[in-house]
């Protein structure tokens, strides 16, 4: 195929260049179409998101009345985050968040090793079995694993939240794209200077795969700070409860609270995610990117 | 890949394979390979309670179901929301990716226009939806109010409410697939356009001759995702509907959900569960054995 690439740009290029006049009248009712087509697309996917801010940074009077004078105002968050322990869900989310993310890259780190560059007998079933989990999520599997949970007496606890996601398949896949991409030789030199395996990988591996790194921990800290249903079931007080439990227990009980208080509640606990992914976006963009491509 | 003296061939290196294999394949055999084997196991035994232990009763959960009225509308509606999110989906990111890949004025912000939902919790998404969707005061009944048409209770009325969780899924997935379509399109030498141009094909036999097959692995890898995804995407119904108006958005998983954890009918949860995971079971033998077949044409 890249000969005939080749071929075609050495072809094209001369050519191509200067378009006839009648395609360009063609082309710029074109580009108008779709450049309107996307914008109308781009503010339909922003509209919720400006909808929200406008509603938690306005008094409740003007939640559904657009007024460009409306006063502004910080009343709403201050009324969220007296109305609910948010700072402890954040404390919780962060502490559940951290351990997971602990957990897969060592984990992870250990068996993409043994899977790209040890030849052990069952090496091949054992990656299959691993790749299973990529299809069936614990996401699933909430009522078994809460039986699991439950008779190791870890429910309502951040380990109980943490446990069935340490070990991730897309993470271990992920590392072990990534490992087998890194020169022998590298690992051979390092074992002649007297590195053990922990050594090798410690000192080799692990460097050379920092940028996999990064972006597996931008794909699993969103991922997880977003989490529901998991921490929903084994969690049920305050002091264990993630931001997003929180949220739903507060949005759902107080059906006395008004919309501008939940909706400063709502952004809130996204907060640090949006803010993170609004300074960061390529590094994010990026990291979904690497993390996606198989 | 000759093995190396002291290194990762030998006795030596399978026994130190094994050792760093040892505390992943631990947890995921206790989280993933153990429940999913045990789902089956206990699906065959009554729920114990209190000082009843369980009992073995065979196949009756499985009779159950078949003669539940809401699994089946759970089912339906799960099959419901599969067709109406990831189709959808694929379209919106492809497009999507294709306008922000293309020379179009204020590229940069569209793109994180597009993606900004992608990192929102689907909690919070829900809950400003949900305002959206409020009967009179929301967005959408002062959009239509302005036209003269009356309110709406989209997520009170049977006949809208699974369209309206439909389209919150397809909001906050759409942008997530378009990043994989934008790596996909970067990755396509622009020389090939130009050569179908310069042999008279409109912009649109491009796209369907050029870029549409060119993306074909893309699009099986997003269509994995969306159809795992519409099977285990149930957050929003807790925020949104609960599952009501009368079932009517009710999910598999969210169904499992309340047997399992509200009425603690686990027996009968693991059954149908057994459901979801012989779905979710299908998706992966029809991806190995025919799929992934279909695309390596290119």
């Amino acid at each position: 195929m890249s000969e005939s690439v080749q071929l075609t740009r050495a072809l094209v290029r001369p050519i191509a260049s200067p378009a006839p006049s009648g395609l360009l009248a063609d082309g710029r009712i074109d580009r108008l179409l779709n450049t309107t087509g996307a914008w109308a697309l781009g503010i339909l996917w922003l509209a919720p998101l400006l909808y929200a801010v406008w509603t938690a940074f306005h008094p409740s009077a003007y939640s559904t009345r657009f007024d460009l004078f409306a006063p502004l105002t910080l009343e709403n968050f201050r009324a969220a985050w007296a109305a609910a322990p948010f700072p402890r869900y954040f404390l919780n989310t962060s502490i559940l968040v951290a351990t997971i993310l602990a957990g897969q890259l060592v984990l992870g780190t250990l068996a993409a090793y043994a899977f790209a560059r040890f030849s052990f007998p069952g090496r091949d079933i054992a990656f299959a079995l691993v790749l299973i989990q990529l299809m069936i999520m614990p996401d699933v599997l909430v009522v078994e694993n809460y039986r699991s949970i439950h008779a190791l007496g870890l429910v309502d606890t951040i380990p109980a939240m943490a446990l069935p996601y340490m070990a991730s398949a897309f993470g271990i896949f992920l590392l072990r794209q990534t490992f087998k991409t890194i020169p022998r030789e590298l690992e051979e030199a390092a074992r002649i200077e007297g590195c053990g395996t922990l050594g090798i990988l410690w000192r080799v591996y692990v460097p050379l795969a920092k940028p996999t790194y990064l972006a597996y921990a931008l794909v699993s800290v969103s991922h997880h700070w977003n989490n529901f249903l998991w921490p929903l079931i084994v969690t049920n007080t305050v002091e264990t409860r993630p931001l997003t439990v929180g949220l739903a227990v507060f949005a759902g009980t107080d059906q006395g609270i008004d919309w501008a208080i939940i909706t400063a509640a709502t952004l809130l606990a996204s907060g640090p995610l949006l803010i993170a992914f609004l300074l960061f976006q390529r590094q994010f963009v990026q990291s979904f990117l690497r993390a996606g491509i198989r | 890949m000759t093995a190396h003296p002291l290194g990762n061939g030998g006795r030596l290196a399978a026994i130190h394979g094994w050792l760093l294999l040892l505390p992943a394949a631990v947890l995921l055999a206790a989280f993933t390979h153990y429940p999913a084997v045990a789902t089956f196991w206990h699906s065959l035994f009554t729920t114990p309670r209190g000082n009843r232990p369980a009992r073995f009763i065979g196949a009756d959960h499985y009779r159950d179901m078949l003669a539940d009225p809401i699994f089946w509308t759970a089912l339906q509606n799960n099959l419901v929301f599969a067709a109406g999110t990831i189709l959808p989906s694929i379209a919106l990111a492809m497009a999507m990716a294709l306008w922000v890949n293309a020379r179009i004025a204020g590229r940069g912000l569209l793109r994180l226009a597009y993606f900004t939902p992608t990192v929102l919790p689907m909690i919070a998404v829900a809950n400003i939806w949900l305002f959206f969707y409020t009967p009179d005061y929301g967005l959408f009944d002062q959009v239509r109010g302005l036209f003269g048409l009356p309110a709406v209770n989209w997520l009170g009325s049977g006949d809208t409410a699974l369209g309206a969780v439909i389209v919150v899924t397809v909001w906050k997935e759409a942008g997530f697939f378009m990043i994989f379509y934008l790596a996909a399109l970067q990755q396509i030498p622009p020389e090939l356009g130009e050569a179908a141009q310069l042999e008279g094909a409109s912009r649109w036999q491009r796209f369907w001759r050029v870029t549409f097959p060119l993306l074909m692995p893309t699009t099986l890898f997003v269509l994995i995702n969306a159809t795992i995804n519409a099977f285990r995407l149930v957050d929003h119904l807790f925020v949104m509907t609960r599952g009501g108006p009368d079932n009517a958005t009710s999910l598999l998983l969210y169904y499992i959900y309340e047997v399992g954890f509200k009425f603690w009918d686990q027996g009968y949860a693991a059954a149908l569960t057994m459901v979801l995971l012989s779905l979710l079971a299908t998706v992966a033998l029809l991806k190995f054995f025919w799929l992934e077949r279909k695309v390596h044409y290119q």
